[in-house]
């Protein structure tokens, strides 16, 4: 589970330091260096290892590993989910922020409350639910058999789970921000003639692209590692409809290190560029 | 253009905002809303301009219907008390905005597009800061490139919406004069929304006083001071004297020459400067003793203590030009005759 944070500025975190509030400096350094060491000891360490264990057997067993058809066809469905969900989200996420932000309606700290949801339950159950809708003895079982449709255990049941499990990244990111923005400029822009969808393009969009790109990057990074709410939904079938996340555990799992490993290091590759591009739109931001 | 407004309602919720609001503005008139916070005027101000829906009535602009217009289809310019200028285009780009969202029909060409924003920045004497942002001005440069953007789409109507609100008093004493010119030179219609009344007397040319929805005096500045319609107006439109009567009062206000035979109602209010005052012989049995004064430039406001014969104290002000205070020769604590020249009645 994961919690969306307002992106942090470390300017700004320096520039609020008085001189009063400084600490001593034995204090100040023994708390770097547990920062430093507790950040190398459960994150770099492990990060690294990932790498030299997928390397332990040599750089061509490594390529070995990803060149098998079950690896690509396992990034290709990662690949596949991510661009399914991500532009859904964001479409979803902009519409359930205008909503939440620009409109007076009845249950509007209730559907507040469902963006959460996501949030608040165990991935487990994010997949259980879809089994008991789509699954052969669930709800709408006998129906799908009926007309063919193959959710569970196919890759639409993954996208429709992944959906579900990041669906708050874009709504969460937009809110506040739309929220402190207030809808003024989209007033003055509607008084001057413009049509509506004219004002979200040339008004609202500008405004809010760097928080609209934070969240779609967070719910990228998370339509393409999410594991639980995948995992159950999958049924693990190898070379169809295993993500790269599932095809970590299955190699693991067989004691094959070289592919688990391998498929994991690509996974920190993607989180690893998530980061840089997250770091890059923060200073960006930052600089405005 | 001219405004027409009949039986505006609106409610929020079970607090009527507006209760049968009827409004008249003609044609080029400069008119102020002017009303306590929460009186309904900014509601009113969004209901003529289309950004909130009345529960009921009609508005018309120039004689046609508009209620059911979108507010980019009234044809209204409107300027926000915090001017929500477009914070990621230039001073430029915002003034042209109104001129590029035109359908293609309508839309001039780029080279029109350039020479009016720059008349219209010109105009508001700020074409120097064409290519800045708005983050990059004042607010009182703000407000003005809020208002050439406003005035970008040639609007029937210009309305304001606590345009000085957010300035700083030289600003504003500015910009009011200003507008008021501005005003003059472009002739088009135009309300304001304000809470201050000193800013409604100075700007408008029509005053319109609301209070808890509903219309309470509408007139030229003049009128609406000197002959207040009833005790709200009175006592929200400059400075007054209350005083809440019983039948003791009567002798004193003989005395001052209000006699009973013009009593109309149980409230008096009078104005600091319809009170004139004199020092009284020094054995006199005068009730009204002189406590303090301040000087407000070119008047001398000049605070009197009523000692009445019983009840509490009350205090009095009277307002007299520098020179005339001077020649009274007083000193604080001296005994004062008070004569009151006019008064405004109230039940």
């Amino acid at each position: 589970m994961s919690t969306v944070t307002q992106p942090i500025n470390p300017a700004k975190l320096v520039a609020r330091q008085q001189l009063a509030l400084q600490d001593a400096d034995w204090l100040r350094w023994s708390l770097i260096a547990i920062a430093v060491s507790f950040i190398s000891l459960f994150i770099c360490l492990p990060l690294g290892l990932v790498i030299v264990k997928a390397l332990s057997k040599g750089v061509e067993a490594y390529w070995e590993a990803l060149s098998q058809p079950d690896t690509l066809a396992a990034i290709k469905l990662t690949l596949l989910t991510a661009a399914v969900t991500v532009p859904l989200n964001t479409v979803f996420g902009v519409a359930a922020a205008w909503a939440i932000t620009r409109f007076e309606f009845k249950g509007k700290s209730l559907l507040t409350t469902l963006i959460d949801l996501p949030f608040s339950v165990s991935p487990v159950i994010s997949g259980l639910i879809f089994v008991l809708l789509f699954g052969a003895e669930g709800w709408f079982g006998d129906w799908l058999i009926a007309h063919d449709v193959k959710i569970i255990f196919a890759a639409s049941g993954i996208i429709l789970a992944t959906v579900f499990i990041t669906f708050p990244f874009v709504a969460r990111q937009l809110i506040p921000l739309m929220q402190e923005m207030g809808s003024q400029e989209e007033e003055a822009a509607l008084s001057l003639g413009a049509s509506g969808w004219k004002t979200f393009c040339a008004v609202t969009l500008p405004n809010i692209k760097w928080a609209l790109l934070y969240g779609v990057l967070l719910c990228n990074a998370r339509a393409m590692g999410e594991f639980g709410a995948v995992s159950v939904v999958s049924g693990h079938i190898r070379g169809l409809t295993n993500t790269l996340p599932l095809h970590v555990e299955v190699n693991y799992n067989e004691y094959n290190i070289v592919g688990a490993f391998a498929g994991a290091s690509i996974l920190a590759g993607l989180a690893v560029v998530t980061l840089v591009l997250k770091t890059a739109l923060e200073w960006q931001q930052a600089k405005r | 253009m001219s405004i027409l407004l009949s039986n505006i309602s609106k409610n929020f919720g079970t607090f009527a905002a507006l209760d049968q609001i009827n409004l008249e503005i003609p044609e080029g008139e400069l008119v102020a809303l002017l009303g306590p916070s929460g009186c309904g005027k900014t509601t009113l101000l969004r209901i003529i301009a289309g950004l909130e829906s009345a529960d009921r009535g009609r508005v018309l602009i120039s004689g046609q219907d508009r209620t059911d217009h979108d507010v980019s289809q009234r044809g209204i310019g409107f300027v926000f008390q915090h001017y929500a200028l477009f914070r990621h285009m230039t001073v430029f780009e915002n003034v042209a905005f109104g001129l590029r969202v035109k359908s293609r029909r309508e839309r001039p060409s780029e080279a029109i597009i350039r020479k009016k924003v720059h008349d219209l920045l010109s105009l508001v004497q700020l074409d120097w800061l064409h290519d800045r942002y708005p983050d990059q001005l004042s607010g009182g440069q703000r407000q003005r490139i809020a208002l050439a953007r406003a005035l970008a789409v040639e609007p029937a109507v210009l309305l304001l919406d606590e345009p000085f609100g957010a300035l700083d008093a030289s600003v504003r004493k500015d910009l009011r004069q200003w507008l008021r010119n501005l005003h003059h030179d472009l002739n088009v219609t135009s309300i304001f929304v304000t809470h201050d009344q000193e800013e409604a007397m100075e700007v408008a040319s029509q005053v319109v006083v609301l209070n808890h929805g509903r219309i309470e005096q509408q007139g030229s500045p003049s009128d609406i001071y000197d002959h207040p319609a009833n005790a709200f107006v009175s006592r929200f439109i400059g400075q007054t004297n209350i005083f809440d009567l019983d039948e003791q009062d009567s002798d004193w206000l003989q005395t001052a020459g209000l006699s009973n035979t013009h009593q109309k109602g149980k409230i008096v209010h009078v104005r600091p400067h319809d009170i004139v005052i004199e020092k009284s012989s020094a054995n006199s049995d005068a009730f009204v003793t002189l406590k303090d004064w301040q000087h407000l430039g070119a008047l001398i406001r000049v605070e009197l203590v009523k000692t009445g014969a019983n009840g509490p104290a009350a205090s009095v002000y009277a307002e007299m030009p520098n020179d005339q205070f001077k020649r009274l020769h007083l000193n604080k604590g001296d005994k004062v005759d008070l004569r009151i020249r006019h008064a405004h009645w109230f039940h």
